[in-house]
This record gives structure tokens, C-alpha cells and sequence, in this order.
């Protein structure tokens, strides 16, 4: 298990150097500071939920890989549909926690877009990453379970990062 | 069923789990917000985060998922006993890997920095709180982990359904807040 965990720990820390490189924007506004666990988390978490759905659905028969097939569309809908329900509360909630704890120098409504933007962002780049992840264990005749799972989180925990990064660079 | 049949079942089932994890990162986040000055003075710190956070779900959701195929093919015993060789094996197992990889972390951190010309912290403190922040946060994740397990088991749930969700929630949470100690319990030994 070593192994895997070293090459992991590679990826993650690519997106904590990620982090390192806007760290004074980082630590002026602490609010964002507040939103970088949850984002990795939610980025990793929708996927993950997707992937496991696509698994099942694949193991049962149920899942082709088309833009027709309504299992398919119908995951990747919930899955936006989860980012732009969630998101926004996750902004309201760092920016209120930050305001009672501290005092906050964004505005609720920039907080608030910085979260939705990563957010709808990144449930699409989670859908495209576990569709196609879940496609190549198909083809390659892999167990759908035990590659998609660590593969896809790990990837949406450093798309996570990058994409607060490029959210924050583009509204704050 | 229709796409929209699909959506509104898979949108029903995970809003629960994914507010319940938001729950405990926003947590996890005030306690990093509020690290701002340790970070400031830590230079290289933040680049340990999303490193030392996957390595808490990755490892200690295994030490999960072990336990719960031990529980359901009977091999362990649901009760709380320091002479069951298999459970002490795969705690051990766990905290090992937990702590020795927090530590290669730090050390792939300082290497990654000085290659780029960012400014870091000496080796010694990252790695020193690497390993700290690995072992409490270990010992802390092993005890949620077993007794969330055990009791979920006893009580007749699944501990394959349970082990992911309280990894998720408690390990970003705990992560965060036992690098906090460990930091500065080494900058109070003196680091930095």
C-alpha cells in the first residue's frame, strides 16, 4: 500500500504548491482560506458519489457510454445540479463563520460567487473526469470499483485546488 | 427511467452525505483560517495541506474498509480488547503508513520548493511536524474509526457504509486541527 500512497501524496502536492503560489491572497483574506478544505472535499466527494453510481450501473448492465443513454445524463445533471445547491451555501457559511469568528474583508456576495463558479466548474470537470475514467476501466476490462474510486478523487482534489485558484484569480 | 427520473433519485440520495461532509470542511477551514499566523511563519505549511488531508482519508478509510471485511466475514470480534492480533496488525499497519508518509510529504515539500526557488522552512521543522501532526491525527482517526465500526456493527449496520462518511467528515476536521498542535508545539520547541 506504500507505494500508492507515496505516488498520491505526489499528486496532492502539486496542489499544495498550487496553494503556496496565491498564498498571500490566501492569508489577506482569510474567508478563502476557509474554502479551501471544503473545495477539495466537495470536488472529491461529487466525484466520488458519480463513480460509484456509474460503477454499479456498469456491474448491473444498465450503463453505455452515449449521450442518449438517460443513466449517464441523468447522473451528470444531478451532479451540477448538487454543485449549484451546495456551493453557494458552503460560500454563505465560511463567510458568516469568518465573519463572527474574525470579521471578513470580501463581500457575502463575492464569497458566495467565488463558491458557485468553483463549484459548477468543478462538477463539470468531475463528471468529465469519472466518465472518463470509469470508459477506460471498462475497456481495459479493470474492475470499475477499485480504480475509479481513488483515481477520480484524487484527481478532483487537485482540480479542486486549481480551480478556487482560478476562480478566486478571475472575481476576487 | 427518464434522465429526469435519474437525476431527481441521484440528487435525493447524496444531498444528505454532501451537506454532512460540507458541515464538518467548513470546520475544518475556520480552524485553517484561523492558522493564518502559523502559515505566515511556516513558509512551505500550506503546501502540506491537500497532502496530509488525502493521506488521513486514504489511509484510515482503508483501516475502514479492513475492519469491515474482517467484521462481515467473521474473522474479528466487534468488542474493544488489546489482545486481537488482527485488528492490533491492521492499526498498526495504518499508523505507520500514516505517520511515515506525513514525513516523505514534508520531505518531497522542501525538495519540490528549493527546486522552484520558493521560500521554505528548514527540513527539519516540516518533517518534525509532519510526524507529530501524522501521529496524533493517527491515534485520534484509529479510535473514531474502530469505535464508529464496532458500534455501528453491533447495532446491525453496515460498517462498509459507515467507515467513508466518518473518515470524510472527521478526518479533514482532525487533520487540520492536529497540524495546528503540532505546529506549534514545534515552534515552541524551538523550530521554524
Amino acid at each position: 500500500m506504500l507505494p500508492v500512497l507515496i505516488v498520491l501524496t505526489a499528486i496532492e502536492l502539486g496542489s499544495g504548491i498550487v496553494l503556496d503560489t496565491f498564498e498571500s491572497t490566501l492569508l489577506r483574506y482569510p474567508t478563502l482560506l476557509v474554502l479551501v478544505p471544503v473545495t477539495i472535499g466537495m470536488a472529491g466527494n461529487l466525484g466520488s458519489i458519480l463513480a460509484a453510481r456509474f460503477s454499479t450501473a456498469l456491474h448491473l448492465g444498465l450503463l453505455s457510454f452515449s449521450t442518449e443513454d438517460d443513466r449517464l445524463v441523468g447522473n451528470a445533471v444531478a451532479t451540477i445540479a448538487l454543485a449549484v445547491t451546495v456551493f453557494p451555501l458552503v460560500g454563505a457559511g465560511a463567510w458568516l463563520l469568518q465573519f463572527l469568528l474574525g470579521g471578513t474583508r470580501l463581500a457575502l456576495s463575492t464569497v458566495v460567487a467565488v463558491a458557485l463558479l468553483s463549484g459548477v466548474v468543478l462538477a463539470a470537470l468531475a463528471v468529465a473526469v469519472t466518465t472518463i475514467t470509469t470508459y477506460a476501466a471498462y475497456r481495459f476490462e479493470l474492475d470499475p470499483d477499485d480504480v475509479v474510486i481513488p483515481v477520480v478523487t484524487n484527481v478532483c482534489d487537485v482540480l479542486g485546488v486549481l480551480v478556487l485558484f482560478g476562480a478566486v484569480r478571475v472575481l476576487v | 427511467m427518464t434522465v429526469r427520473e435519474v437525476a431527481e433519485e441521484a440528487y435525493r440520495e447524496s444531498l444528505p452525505v454532501l451537506a454532512l461532509s460540507a458541515a464538518g470542511g467548513l470546520f475544518a477551514g475556520v480552524v485553517l483560517g484561523g492558522m493564518d499566523a502559523e502559515l505566515e511563519q511556516v513558509a512551505g505549511l500550506l503546501v502540506l495541506v491537500p497532502a496530509l488531508l488525502a493521506t488521513r482519508g486514504n489511509v484510515y478509510g482503508s483501516l475502514g474498509a479492513r475492519l469491515g471485511s474482517a467484521l462481515h466475514q467473521g474473522l474479528v470480534d466487534p468488542t474493544f480488547s488489546t489482545d486481537d492480533e488482527r485488528v492490533n496488525a491492521a492499526v498498526a499497519a495504518a499508523l505507520a503508513n500514516g505517520v511515515m508518509v506525513s514525513g516523505i510529504a514534508a520531505v518531497l515539500a522542501v525538495a519540490l520548493l528549493g527546486v522552484l526557488g520558493r521560500p521554505s522552512a528548514s527540513l527539519s521543522t516540516l518533517v518534525a511536524i509532519a510526524l507529530l501532526a501524522g501521529l496524533i491525527s493517527g491515534v485520534l482517526l484509529t479510535i473514531a474509526v474502530v469505535s464508529v465500526v464496532f458500534v455501528g456493527y453491533r447495532r446491525g449496520l453496515n460498517p462498509d457504509t459507515l467507515a467513508g462518511p466518518v473518515v470524510t467528515t472527521t478526518g479533514d476536521v482532525v487533520g487540520i486541527a492536529t497540524l495546528l498542535v503540532a505546529t506549534r508545539i514545534v515552534l515552541a520547541l524551538g523550530g521554524g
